[in-house]
């Protein structure tokens, strides 16, 4: 079995952020490292953060660093990754690319202690970079100019000190002296020798500076002293002549200066007053902001509030160090202040923001804690408390979705949709939320508003070319038309020159000003003074089908005739040509003007005998036929589209020529722009009604839509043509507008009413529509039937939510609550922003919510009491039942490490409706945490631990039927396929047992040989699983066929094998590993399932980083081979930007094993033309059809 | 094959200069104690450098991540407590 994989939506977290002006000089531009993913983010005029370039380096990034050489205006961006290399990068403006300015091999690669890449730190003014591992390994790499201005590297200079644990770095500024770089360093080689402890007790955090003596070319060590033991982060505090230097120690619960013979000044940091005393404050992340004449520190600590560190100087003394309360915003792994007063945050969980500065948080009577004014006391200095208040010194201005961290995902159609839709859980405490994804482009609805019958066209067109917003919409019906006038209101006009007592079959803006409108029995010329010259056809003839671009037009009347017009040069539009054609035309189109030319080339012309004809417009041979293609049916639209290879450079365009067909199909056919002749079609089915197309314009680059039974949106994206479904209902006709309030919208038609649209957020793969839950959510449970999902949350170390209902039956131990509090079900802008309440460690919150898919609202809360938490959940029909059961798993007193609780229930609930809610039917103690349940044959599977147990529903409490206790450690995952189940334990992979009904027992037959820590599985076919595991890796598991039919025939099962073996603790058989890959992330979800109406079986899989993506199934020997010579071929041309081998990262735990990497693969497009052709001419074929074929692979999916 | 004493000493530098090298490089007379702080070691180490299993085990604790860096680093100082008591060779 060969799987194919593919990343349908990149993971949305951020690992780390750096702020710097890469592309050029003066622009702020941040570079985020989605762990896999580089990009490079720009707010644009409007504060929009818009994504300028995207690569996937099939790489873990583990640190980013800006770097600028003295004199320069440029930042370089240092990696530091798995890859054992040290990478820098330029990123080039033009080309939006990253490009890799060296490369520096210094160890072993992957994510090891003792090899460097996880802390990088650069000296301020640039003359050096120290990558540092968590322990031992430091090298400091002195970076330079050559006579040309490039960069030059050196080799590296070893600052390692053995058995020391590093907690951070950081370079000094300390102007032009020798670069200084920091650390915070803890030495264990005293406190492992020392079996009384007294060592280990003793033993402090040290701040440890090297010196890298740029004169003698080697790093010493060059002070140490003991710093706070708290100690978790250092800041550089600008020296030189800007301020003291020296670092700031962020410390659990105080900010510490310190520098080399200057006194500790430290202060404590404020908290918040509901913490409770146990719980410390620890900063996680900062930024540094500096003026000329000032420079401040915005830390965050681990709750979120941001505070303000600034220190008073005289001179080069710290006299004093204040912290003060800033404002409160979702935790983040990275915040980035702005030069130009903007704020962004990456955050840990949910949306990135992009915040604009109001103030600079300089309220006195904010809570300030400073090192002077501080009280000492018994256990350190005293604390100032505060209560977090809504935001004051920053505005929201832009977010950037982010699905992270995904704990669970279904796929289900609860709306009878034409692709189902994806149910996800995501985010963490008060942030989480349920989303509903559906493939396909999110449009905002901006008005929408009825018409007096069903159109037949829709058009929008301006006054004159200067005008930079259409003036009109004209909208045809069958025999008539309306002219509305766009304004500050849109309304209807009756001067406009416009015939409107006939039906209309296109209107366009001439090259001259003047305006063209076709109808069925002739063209009319308005002219700007208001003069209306018409052509009239001859005869009864009428027209059927008519193009034009702002000089020529083409009609197709009926009886087989074809008329075309230029526009000469003293405005007149004038009969050129005429040809009687073979058959009935079904559609024309013209090719737009090329820029800088007078007239278009090409017309193509569809024919009801189910072909597509090219002829030429030249003058020499006018209308004569130049290409001609038979199609699968009628061509009933047609459209001439330059389509640019790449994202950034306007001049690689060619001509395109899309035809939508009366079966729905869409093809797409390169056009050769001096011959005409038509190479390399595409196709792909769009819907049922035949595609009718129109052109766009999208962020200033020609696109297309395309009208079917739903509407599709074609543009360009990192060099490809891309096509996806639009998220709304069908339109029959669509046009673009553009107006003051929206400048790139597009007006259509749906039924009979006219609706204005934007597209948002072009590129997303899926759009989501979301419900906020209120806690982190855990498991859920979808009712296919009821169309409700139940999502089961929970919390460790907080404190419920306070429950406000007035009283709740309380028969049952637990709090009924039938969504009288509906106001509660979304958690309070407040809590969103704040997070949630701070409790004793062992504490949880939790609740079960059941949500009503239709209107996206929680239909039903229930809140757990007695510290229970939910840890699983499953609708079960059990056998002679009606209606699904939700069985719930809950656990007393959860303790994680390591993993215990003081007991355990299933709860069984009915929902018989919404108003109802949940009811509680019974409860049955079980001894430990249950992670999995599964319905099998109308009763129920659970894990319970170490051990699998079958249930039968009885009247008091569930009956036990039979119980298998021989699992390894704890099972995590049950699937099921007839007779055979299918369980995946936390440590030890895939077992495959049998349930046997004759003697009533569970046996396990067959497990794996190698140890997988088990987060996610779906069952392909009988013999075979595919699972994911916490280290990120796919695998795909099969039971030989031998012994599939051994277990099969053998009247005991296997079972009796299984006692003979059992001194070995596992199973008489072993599975066999079919396919392996790393995929770099935790997968939390699998399931298998089609996409597409009619379409491929494929597996989808979410990632805890978010990720969305598939493993497509290869069915032919000749594409395996061809993407496995294409694989190798990039390995060897194209290296991944962060210097990790591509067979080595894929093979990071297993070696890569049956599993072709499609994101990698798709990388063709991105390289040079001259490397496309070679490595497609080694593999005997045009680089178009290697572009066809991952096209193709791509389109079996969505 | 007749091992001199010279060839001895060679393999046995060869390893010292391994064991200096690469942290956790074993050899015959290895405690379990130093063994076990080593693999844990080691896992701390792959945690803190894997960003998803940070916010996998972040998620868990509802915790930061942040938090949960700084408790794995913490950990790495004495993962197994205090050393035994050990004979004297």
């Amino acid at each position: 079995m060969y799987l194919y994989n593919v990343t349908l939506q990149r993971g949305g977290n951020v690992q780390a952020a750096i702020y710097g002006s890469f592309s050029g000089p003066k622009v702020h531009e941040i570079v985020v490292s989605r762990t896999k993913v580089l990009e490079l983010l720009r707010p644009d005029a409007n504060g929009k953060l818009q994504v300028i370039a995207s690569t996937e380096v099939f790489g873990k990034i583990r640190s980013l660093c800006p770097f600028r050489l003295p004199g320069s205006n440029r930042d370089h961006i240092v990696v530091g990754s798995d890859s054992g290399r040290i990478v820098i990068l330029t990123f080039d403006g033009k080309t939006r690319r990253f490009k890799k300015v060296h490369q520096e091999t210094y160890g072993k690669t992957g994510c090891r202690r003792i090899v460097p890449g996880q802390y990088l730190a650069y000296d301020p003014k640039g003359r050096a970079v120290m990558i540092g591992a968590l322990e031992k390994q430091k090298l400091v790499y002195v970076l330079n100019r050559d006579s040309a201005a490039n960069l030059t590297i050196s080799s590296p200079l070893e600052a390692h000190k053995s058995r020391n644990i590093v907690f951070s770095i950081v370079g000094l500024d300390c102007g032009f002296e020798n670069p200084i770089f920091g650390a915070i360093e803890m030495d264990y080689g005293e406190a492992e020798q020392d079996p009384t402890g007294e060592a280990a007790k003793q033993a402090r955090k040290h701040l440890t500076y090297y010196e890298l003596d740029l004169g003698l070319n080697h790093v010493v060590r060059k002070w140490s002293e003991p710093c706070d033991n708290g100690a978790n982060m250092l800041i550089a505090v600008p020296g030189g002549s800007e301020g003291p230097g020296g670092v700031l120690i962020c410390a659990e619960n105080y900010v510490i200066y310190k520098h080399q013979n200057h006194k500790e000044v430290k202060a404590p940091i404020p908290r918040r007053a509901d913490l409770p005393q146990s719980r410390g404050v620890l900063l996680v992340s900062y930024a540094a902001h500096k003026q000329k004449s000032m420079f401040f520190f915005l830390v965050q600590s681990e709750y979120g509030d941001l505070y303000k560190v600034t220190l008073d100087c005289e001179r080069e003394t710290v006299k004093d160090l204040k912290i003060r309360y800033f404002d409160t915003i979702p935790v983040c792994t990275s915040i980035c202040v702005l030069k130009s007063g903007f704020l962004f945050a990456g955050s840990e969980c949910g949306d990135h923001a992009l915040y604009q500065f109001l103030g600079i948080g300089d309220d006195e009577n904010e809570a300030v804690a400073s090192a002077s004014q501080a009280m000492a006391t018994e256990n350190g200095l005293q604390p100032v408390e505060f209560s977090p208040r809504p935001l004051k010194n920053l505005l929201l201005i832009d977010a950037i979705e982010s699905l992270s961290p995904v704990c669970d995902m279904k796929v289900a159609n609860l709306f009878e949709e034409e692709t189902k839709q994806m149910y996800t859980l995501t985010g963490k405490g008060p942030w989480s939320t349920m989303k509903i994804l559906r493939p396909g482009q999110t449009v905002a609805e901006m008005a929408v508003s009825p018409l007096p019958g069903s159109p037949n066209g829709v058009w929008t067109i301006k006054e004159n070319k200067s005008q930079e917003f259409d003036s009109f919409i004209l909208v045809s019906f069958k025999n008539a038309s309306l002219v509305l006038s766009v304004g500050e209101s849109v309304e209807e006009v009756t001067d406009s020159g416009f015939q409107t007592t006939s039906a209309t079959l296109d209107v366009k803006l001439m090259a001259d000003d003047s305006i063209l409108q076709v109808v069925p029995t002739g063209l009319r010329h308005i002219l700007g003074d208001g003069r209306v010259n018409e052509w009239r056809c001859p005869g009864r003839k009428q027209i059927t089908s008519v193009s034009c671009n702002e000089r020529q037009v083409v009609a197709a009347l009926t009886g087989y005739e074809l008329v075309y017009f230029e526009l000469d040069e003293t405005g007149q539009l004038l009969e050129s040509e005429k040809k009687d054609m073979a058959g009935e035309i079904s559609s024309v189109c013209i090719a737009p003007i090329p820029a800088g030319k007078l007239r278009s080339k090409f017309l193509a012309i569809g024919g009801y005998d189910a072909t597509i004809r090219v002829l030429s417009l030249d003058p020499h041979d006018c209308l004569s036929p130049l290409a001609v293609q038979a199609v699968a049916a009628v061509p009933s639209s047609m459209l001439f589209i330059n389509i640019s290879t790449s994202d950034f450079d306007e001049d690689t365009k060619s001509l395109y020529l899309q035809a939508g067909l009366a079966n729905g199909i869409l093809l797409r056919t390169e056009i050769d722009s001096v011959t005409g002749q038509l190479s390399d079609t595409r196709t792909r089915f769009l819907g049922t009604r035949p595609p009718k197309l129109v052109g766009l314009r999208i962020m200033g680059k020609e696109s297309m839509m395309a009208l079917s039974s739903r509407p599709w949106v074609g543009y360009t994206k990192e060099g490809r043509f891309t096509l996806t479904p639009i998220s709304y209902e069908g339109l029959s006709h669509a046009t673009h507008f553009s107006s003051e309030q929206c400048p790139e919208a597009i007006v259509g038609v749906a039924q009979t009413s006219l609706r204005i649209l934007v597209i948002e957020h072009l590129g997303d793969v899926f759009n989501s529509s979301a419900c906020g839950l209120k806690y982190t959510p855990r498991t859920m449970a979808v009712n296919e039937e009821q169309k409700v999902i139940a999502v089961g949350e929970a919390d460790c170390g907080v404190v419920p939510n306070q429950f406000t209902t007035a009283m709740a039956p309380k028969e049952n131990g637990d709090a009924m609550d039938t969504g009288e509090d509906d106001g509660e079900n979304e958690p309070s802008e407040e809590k969103v922003q704040f997070g949630s309440v701070r409790g004793n460690p062992e504490q949880w919150a939790s609740c079960i919510e059941v949500i009503d898919a239709t209107s996206l609202s929680v239909s039903s809360q229930l809140e757990l009491e007695g510290n229970y938490a939910v840890t699983c959940m499953a609708w079960v029909r059990f056998e002679g039942q009606e209606a699904d059961i939700l069985a719930v798993a809950t656990a007393l007193d959860i303790k994680l490490q390591p993993r215990g609780c003081s007991g355990g229930e299933i709860r069984l609930y009915t929902f018989k409706d919404k108003e109802k809610g949940l009811e509680l039917l019974h409860s049955t103690s079980v001894r430990g945490i249950v992670r999995a349940m599964k319905p099998f044959q109308g009763r129920l599977l659970v894990g319970v631990g170490n051990a699998l147990t079958l249930y039968e529903l009885g009247k008091k409490q569930l009956l036990k039927k039979s119980e298998n206790r021989k699992f390894p450690n704890f099972i995590v995952t049950i699937d099921t396929a007839g007779d055979r189940i299918y369980c995946g334990d936390a440590q030890e992979s895939v077992h495959f047992c049998r349930y046997r009904w004759e003697d009533n027992l569970i046996h396990i037959y067959a497990d794996d040989t190698i140890p997988r820590y088990m987060t996610a599985s779906a069952v392909l076919d009988y013999n075979t699983v595919l699972g994911g595991d916490k280290f990120g890796n796919i695998f795909v598991c099969r039971l030989p066929k031998d012994v599939s039919k051994e277990v099969e025939d053998d009247p005991t099962g296997g079972r009796a094998m299984d006692n003979s073996s059992s001194a070995l603790h596992s199973a008489p058989h072993k599975l066999e590993s079919v396919c392996s890959f790393h995929l770099g992330d935790t997968v939390t979800a699998i399931q298998r399932t089609t996409m597409q109406p009619g379409g491929k079986e494929i597996v989808l899989y979410m990632t805890i980083l978010g990720e969305i993506g598939a493993l497509v199934p290869l069915t032919s020997k000749e594409d395996v081979d061809f993407f496995s010579h294409l694989e190798m071929h990039l390995r060897q041309d194209n290296q991944p930007l962060c210097g990790r081998d591509h067979l080595s990262y894929r093979s990071s735990y297993n070696p890569v094993r049956n599993v072709i990497d499609g994101g990698f693969c798709e990388q063709y497009s991105q390289i040079s033309k001259e490397l496309q052709s070679r490595i497609a001419e080694e593999l005997d074929r045009s680089p178009g059809e290697v572009m066809k074929k991952l096209e193709d692979m791509r389109n079996k999916i969505l | 094959m007749a091992t001199t004493a010279s060839d001895r000493l060679l393999v046995s530098s060869q390893l010292e200069h391994l064991q200096a090298k690469y942290v956790g490089t074993g050899h015959p007379d290895l405690h379990r104690y130093d063994w076990l702080s080593n693999i844990q070691r080691d896992t701390y180490a792959s945690m803190v450098g894997h960003h998803n299993m940070m916010t996998y085990v972040s998620l868990c604790e509802n915790e930061s991540i942040g938090r949960t860096r700084y408790k794995l680093l913490e950990k790495m100082f004495l993962p197994c407590g205090n050393p035994p008591e050990r004979e004297e060779d």
